[in-house]
């Protein structure tokens, strides 16, 4: 025998389900008015600093087909590269929102404000990134990635240094598509598959 | 900022199987390609933080919340209780405890759901609220019924109530769904089922808590939440062979 780790796991996930909604975005459910306020509105508030941005998206199946259940948090720096709590944060950035698939046409948009650089333990820095959070029915444990953008220096970003296989760093780069509008899909599975982090 | 170190690791044993057959939605919906694993870095060691400015008092009470305190809701009354602690053992205080679940027919309030269990014009089926100081959390609800669900022939989610927690780090962002000791229909359930580890699944199986229920009024189920811990060290955070 050996002394015991002070250590527990970590709680098993269980996936979202269908009607996840009615927990983290109730008015999306049809139940409007159940919290004064809800969670996750949106990232920022009048007055943040940088660039108002719109990303739009879908989120595809397999076969292809877009999900109409998906529910998606992100989380981000403001545009100087801070997150909230940290010294000299843009107080009009809260960083944080969830946003669901349309239940008709499965598309999402995220209204934010274009983050900045980030430092890392790496010495370089991460380039501007937004992280997402993705869950759903039929998905066990939420699935982590990242949106990077394709106007940003992305060169040297350790994270997408790591990316073996080089064409599969394109699945994580919002294509502009606009003035301050980009175009972000992904792929859970098969051709074109989003890289998923384990981090 | 104070530099706790880099997250834990997920172990991935520990957690559902991402592909399972039986559970037919996430054939198609789990990635074939392994995921790019990386030491966490700020994007993951922080995360959002809520007050208790934007919560109401009825938030983690579903037996009154959807009325606003007018009438109860249909049902088993309990109280559902617990810790929110880290891989450490240590208490993740004022952290965010969502949860919503189906009324004590099987049927969710949700424009999705239409189930021929009746809803319950009483209840509403979610709350929320923040951990204490020692990472404590309470709702009081009632016990969700059983339901079926298009997947095989004749499948039944067991009783269940789904929960979200956020921790301090948007990288220990957890969802999960608690059970209720004694159900016949956790082993037969290909949701439950995708946890393989059958210590890690009874970890999800709340235990009736006799000491905490209410005479004449409720009972309790005691339901422990555990979230990634940070490497805790005094030695300088380099990545390794970098
Ligand atoms: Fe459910």
């Amino acid at each position: 025998m050996v002394q015991p780790l002070n250590h527990q796991p970590e709680t098993p996930s269980q996936t979202a389900g269908p009607y996840v909604h009615i927990g983290l975005m109730p008015t999306y459910a049809g139940n409007a008015g159940y919290y004064d306020e809800e969670i996750g509105v949106s990232p920022i508030s009048d007055g943040a600093r940088g660039e108002v941005i719109e990303i739009v998206g879908s989120v595809h199946d397999g076969t292809d087909w877009a999900l109409r259940d998906a529910l998606i948090e992100s989380w981000q720096a403001d545009s100087a590269g801070r997150f909230p709590g940290q010294d000299g944060a843009d107080p009009a950035v809260s960083g944080h929102c969830r946003f669901a698939a349309d239940a008709v046409t499965g598309e999402f948009t995220l209204r934010t404000v274009k983050p900045g650089p980030v430092p890392s333990r790496y010495g370089r820095a991460f380039a501007p990134h937004i992280s997402l959070w993705i869950v759903a029915r039929g998905i066990n444990i939420g699935l982590q990635t990242r949106i990077y953008f394709e106007d940003e220096d992305n060169e040297g970003d350790p994270l997408l240094a790591r990316i073996e296989q080089r064409p599969r760093v394109d699945t994580l780069i919002a294509k502009k598509i606009g003035e301050g509008r980009y175009r972000f899909d992904i792929r859970l599975q098969g051709e074109g598959e989003t890289v998923f982090l384990d981090i | 900022m104070n530099d706790l170190g880099p997250l834990i690791p997920r172990d991935r044993e520990m957690h559902p199987e991402p592909f399972w057959p039986d559970y037919k939605t996430s054939v198609a919906r789990s990635p074939h390609q392994p995921l790019l694993s990386l030491e966490s870095g700020p994007s993951e060691e922080t995360g959002p933080t809520f007050g208790h400015s934007s919560f109401g008092p009825l938030d983690n009470n579903l037996i009154l919340n959807w009325t606003k305190g007018a009438a109860p809701a249909v049902g088993e009354r309990i109280l559902m209780h617990g810790r929110v602690l880290d891989e450490n053992n240590r208490a993740v205080p004022n952290t965010l405890v969502e949860i919503w679940q189906a009324n004590a027919g099987g049927r969710y309030r949700h424009k999705k759901d239409t189930y021929l269990a009746p809803l319950d014009p009483n209840f509403g089926g979610c709350g929320r609220t923040l951990t204490d100081e020692n990472g404590y959390y309470q709702f009081l609800t009632i016990r969700p019924g059983a339901y079926p669900w298009p997947n095989r022939g004749n499948d039944w989610r067991p009783m269940h109530i789904h929960i979200s927690v956020f921790g301090h780090s948007f990288g220990q962002r957890l969802i999960t769904q608690m059970y209720f000791e004694g159900d016949p229909l956790i082993p037969l359930c290909p949701i439950a089922a995708t946890i393989r580890n059958r210590s890690q699944l009874d970890r999800l199986v709340a235990p009736l808590d006799m000491a905490h229920s209410r005479r004449l009024d409720f009972l309790a189920y005691k339901f422990d939440i555990v979230l990634r811990g940070r490497r805790q060290t005094m030695f300088e955070n380099k990545p390794e062979g970098m």
